[in-house]
């Protein structure tokens, strides 16, 4: 068997929702049947062979060829199964997945992994803002999972976060880690302005100290032993955070501003 | 049965179902590991009056430990999960918590996971933090010397306990001598524990007593300084008898160490003092789980 494959064959005007194409809802389907699913594509909608070549027959291996960011909800809700995006991804990438693994060889547009719920969402690219953050009117995030980002991540990646991880090797945007509730984002690059903004509970784990608002407050250099099992999970995972296992960390406890009792980790060189 | 001299009784253990689970504790180093591990299992020798049976199973190394720290390995074990897990929660509080640089961590999976950290989070004030790594829930509470760390569950498994020998011995510092061998070899067998000081008891009992108020009093059968006003079991030779009683996770660990520890002894020969090993039970009739000497010594039940 190989691996079901959606390659691009038109240029899109605007974005279409993918949230069809997973591995669980094609689960027994034939070709055919897959071809005539239709797929929202602004008030209209097309049908999967309008947009895609499709081949191979794995419903449980799934291949987006040509990708581009006019591909919304690729692995949405999905529960097993994998998703490999050779290309780029467009807004929603794994939006609410609770199992699987999805991996974007390119970049992601914005919400990437929001309302997620379990399985691992590799972008080997950038990710756009509002990485791991809720859908519009939810009033919480990323609910478990594991997100790794090779490259940078936008603003306000981890917005009210509940659950899970996130781990960005590049750079991160403005408020990253806003509204947090709980869950860990490690950045091993620089961050923009007021992380942990509004930021409740949660980890923040930092290589780099970024620019703090007033409400952070420094509670000075410690051992955390917590950290060795950190980063002892991190070694199943094709990461740089692998090279890190430091339990010395300068804590910074907040957002004041909220009583919120979030915690941002200054790994110590 | 006769080994290198001494004799093996034809008799069996007699032993009782009970409730087990293993905590892993680790600490800055094995010194420390050890105060919490021993403060943990101390007063645990018998579910009689100390509501557990307690021991440390074994020593780890840092790469075996959960946080990559030198620690010990205890098993807890008692007559019904309500008492285990009550227990389990204070000896944590007060003798994990409490103690420098300690860490405890689950030792054992099971369907039934019972509070290893869940409720002592609330030392923390609020300020207690849960990170969920791996699958598992860990709590940090914040004390004095920085954080202390515990998973938030460890496991409950159906267990056994009650195993014992006796050793019959001439003289008190032979049948000590014979007992401390014996400890030493089952030591290395896993999965058990021997929860009386040293592993080793020296006032076995008999159920009831001629006190309405005690149920359970001394072994006068075992007695030696008895020997000529009850029903003795001991021949004129025998000046002392020691006891060592093992509780485990199956049968099989406890059988498995019951050789071991008798073997032991015997391997020291009837030079050593030694002249019977015998084994401690109630007819046959209150335990489920009957320890056979001769079975277990010939291997066939194990």
């Amino acid at each position: 068997m190989s691996a079901l494959t959606f390659a691009v064959k038109t240029s899109l005007q605007h974005s279409i929702n993918c949230s069809a194409l997973t591995p669980d809802a094609l689960a027994g389907k034939t070709v055919s049947e897959i071809s005539d699913i239709k797929l929202a594509h602004g008030k209209n909608a097309l049908r999967v062979n309008d947009v895609f070549e499709v081949s191979g027959n794995d419903t449980e291996h799934i291949v987006f060829k040509n990708a581009s960011s006019k591909l919304d909800y690729i692995g949405a809700n999905m529960v097993s199964g994998s998703i490999s995006v050779d290309g780029n991804a467009g807004a929603y990438l794994g939006f609410g997945m609770k199992s699987g693994d999805i991996h974007c060889l390119g970049n992601a547009a914005a919400f990437a992994a929001c309302n997620m719920r379990g399985g691992l969402l590799t972008i080997d690219g950038n990710a756009g803002d509002f990485l791991g953050a809720g859908s519009e009117g939810s009033r919480k995030g990323m609910l478990g999972g594991m997100v790794l980002v090779k490259g940078n991540a936008g603003d306000r990646a981890g917005d009210q976060m509940r659950r899970g991880l996130i781990l960005i090797e590049g750079n991160a945007g403005d408020y990253c880690g806003s509204r947090m509730i709980a869950g860990t984002i490690g950045v091993l690059g620089n961050l923009g302005a007021y992380a942990a903004f509004n930021m409740h509970r949660g980890t923040l784990l930092l290589k780099n100290r970024p620019q703090l608002h007033a409400t952070m407050q420094d509670c000075g250099t410690h051992t955390l032993p917590f950290l060795s099992l950190l980063f002892k999970s991190f070694s199943t995972y094709d990461t740089r955070f692998n090279q890190y296992n430091a339990q010395r960390v300068q804590r910074f406890v907040g957002d004041a501003a909220y009583s919120g009792n979030g915690e941002i980790l200054i790994l110590s060189n | 049965m006769l080994i290198n001299g001494i004799q093996i009784d034809d008799t069996f253990a007699e032993a009782f179902n009970m409730r087990g689970t293993r905590v892993i504790i680790t600490a800055q180093n094995h010194k420390w590991a050890y105060n919490a591990a021993n403060a943990m299992t101390g007063f645990a020798t018998s579910v009689i009056g100390c509501g557990v049976e307690a021991g440390i199973e074994r020593e780890m190394t840092a790469d075996e430990t959960p946080d990559g720290r030198p620690g010990v390995s205890i098993l807890m074990f008692a007559m019904g999960s309500k008492v285990l897990m009550q227990q389990l929660e204070t000896r944590m509080g007060q003798c994990i918590l409490t103690c420098p640089t300690a860490a405890a961590f689950a030792g054992i999976e099971s369907e039934d996971m019972i509070s290893l950290g869940k409720h002592l989070r609330y030392f923390g004030d609020g300020f207690q933090t849960s990170k969920l790594i791996g699958g598992k829930r860990y709590w940090r509470i914040p004390v004095m010397d920085g954080e202390f760390l515990t998973e938030e569950t460890t496991g409950m498994v159906r267990a056994i306990g009650g195993g014992n020998f006796l050793i019959l011995a001439t003289s008190q510092p032979a049948a000590l001598a014979a007992a401390e061998t014996a400890i030493e070899a089952m030591k290395q067998v896993p999965n058990v524990i021997m929860p009386f000081p040293g592993g080793v008891v020296r006032s076995g009992s008999k159920v009831g007593s001629k006190y309405k108020t005690m149920f359970a009093s001394t072994n006068d059968a075992f007695c030696p300084t008895l020997k000529g006003v009850v029903n003795s079991e001991l021949s004129p030779d025998i000046e002392s008898v020691m006891e060592i009683v093992i509780d485990g996770l199956t049968f099989e660990d406890i059988a498995k160490s019951m050789k071991v520890g008798i073997e032991a002894i015997c391997q020291l020969g009837e030079k050593s003092g030694i002249k019977r090993i015998s084994a401690g039970n109630y007819g046959g009739k209150l335990g489920p789980h009957l320890f056979k000497l001769h079975d277990i010594l010939k291997g066939s039940e194990l």
